[in-house]
């Protein structure tokens, strides 16, 4: 019986996961994914002429059965890459990602250096603020203060 | 006395960041010349024309250096279909090219931001016979300093800048303008 749950619970994911893939895309997602050429700002943030003629190309497309990667793509193969609120996550457009992550990695490193480094340096400073006094000078500063004290 | 050391390196370096980026911004500044394209061609500088090599809005006719047609004057016209006053001035400018094309003049629009399929219907509609290429990304606007469009420039032979006409040519001081400019880039 378990077995056959099991079964059951995986077809009907499979089924649920089947009937989202096919699922049409959204006007309104593309249109914050794409920037407008003209004003840069993505397309559910401007009536640019160009943005305008842009949504209504979306929908055509939507409405011809296009994937969401289908439209973009036609859109990049007009527009360029720039087109792209988000820089694809693969080829030279990984770059994109990675770099930022690169450069928060190198800051991570070189302040824990300058910290370690400025820390340890406290250390030896405060230990080398109070050498151990000379037993002459300690004998004449006692004496000093027995004569002062008297 | 190795701490001290470190934090005057630290913010020697902190310093001189700051000091490069601001000699950067500074020589950005000074060196942005491509939004003064206009300024400098209308104060008589005779600026070169940024050179471009695009595809022409028919695939199969393969692309187009602007700098081949060196030794003829030429008028660029920035447009896009979605641009209302371009379809004011196409008219405009297909006369001009049918009365001047015979003494060498080139009239070349650039289908600039736009699709190739509106672009090409933008130029069925308004008879337009000039060659027109399709610059989709929009690479000409930093180069050109575009704000909008249309925006006309007007070659002399040399490919330098001899006019700039910021908005659409549809008054009879712009034709005026545009003539005057012509004749100007064909004597050169």
């Amino acid at each position: 019986v378990s077995a056959r749950l099991v079964a059951l619970l995986l077809a009907s994911f499979a089924v649920a996961g089947s009937a989202a893939a096919a699922d049409p895309p959204r006007a309104a997602d593309l249109e914050a994914e794409i920037v407008c050429p003209v004003c840069e700002t993505t397309l559910d943030q401007s009536t640019a002429p160009v943005a305008e003629r842009m949504k209504l190309y979306i929908r055509e497309r939507i409405a011809a059965g296009d994937s969401e990667a289908e439209i973009k793509d036609s859109l990049v193969a007009e527009f360029g890459p720039g087109v792209l609120a988000r820089p694809p996550d693969d080829g030279f457009g990984l770059l994109a990602w990675l770099l930022p992550l690169a450069g928060l990695a190198v800051g991570a490193v070189v302040v824990g250096v300058l910290v370690r480094r400025w820390s340890r340096g406290r250390v030896t400073e405060e230990g080398a603020s109070e050498p151990p006094l000379d037993p002459e000078l300690e004998r004449r500063v006692d004496d000093e203060l027995a004569r002062f004290e008297s | 006395m190795a701490a001290r050391r470190a934090k005057l390196v630290a913010q020697g370096i902190a310093i001189g960041l700051v000091a490069l980026l601001f000699v950067l911004l500074v020589w950005a500044l000074a060196t942005d010349e491509g939004n003064d394209l206009a300024k400098r061609a209308n104060a008589g500088e005779l600026p070169e024309a940024p050179d471009f090599t695009l595809g022409r809005l028919e695939e199969n006719e393969g692309e187009l250096t602007l700098s081949s047609l060196r030794g003829k004057p030429v008028v660029v016209n920035m447009l896009a279909s979605w641009c209302l006053p371009c379809r004011e001035e196409a008219p405009i400018l297909e006369q001009v090219w049918q009365r001047h094309r015979d003494r060498g003049l080139v009239v070349l629009g650039v289908a600039t931001k736009d699709f190739r399929r509106d672009a090409r219907r933008f130029a069925t509609e308004q008879g337009i016979t000039f060659p027109l290429v399709l610059d989709g990304p929009g690479d000409v606007w930093g180069p050109y300093g575009l704000t909008g469009l249309p925006e006309t420039f007007v070659l002399d032979r040399q490919g330098k800048v001899v006019e700039a006409i910021v908005g659409a040519v549809n008054t009879d001081e712009d034709r005026a303008r545009l003539n005057a400019a012509i004749r100007r880039a064909s004597r050169s």
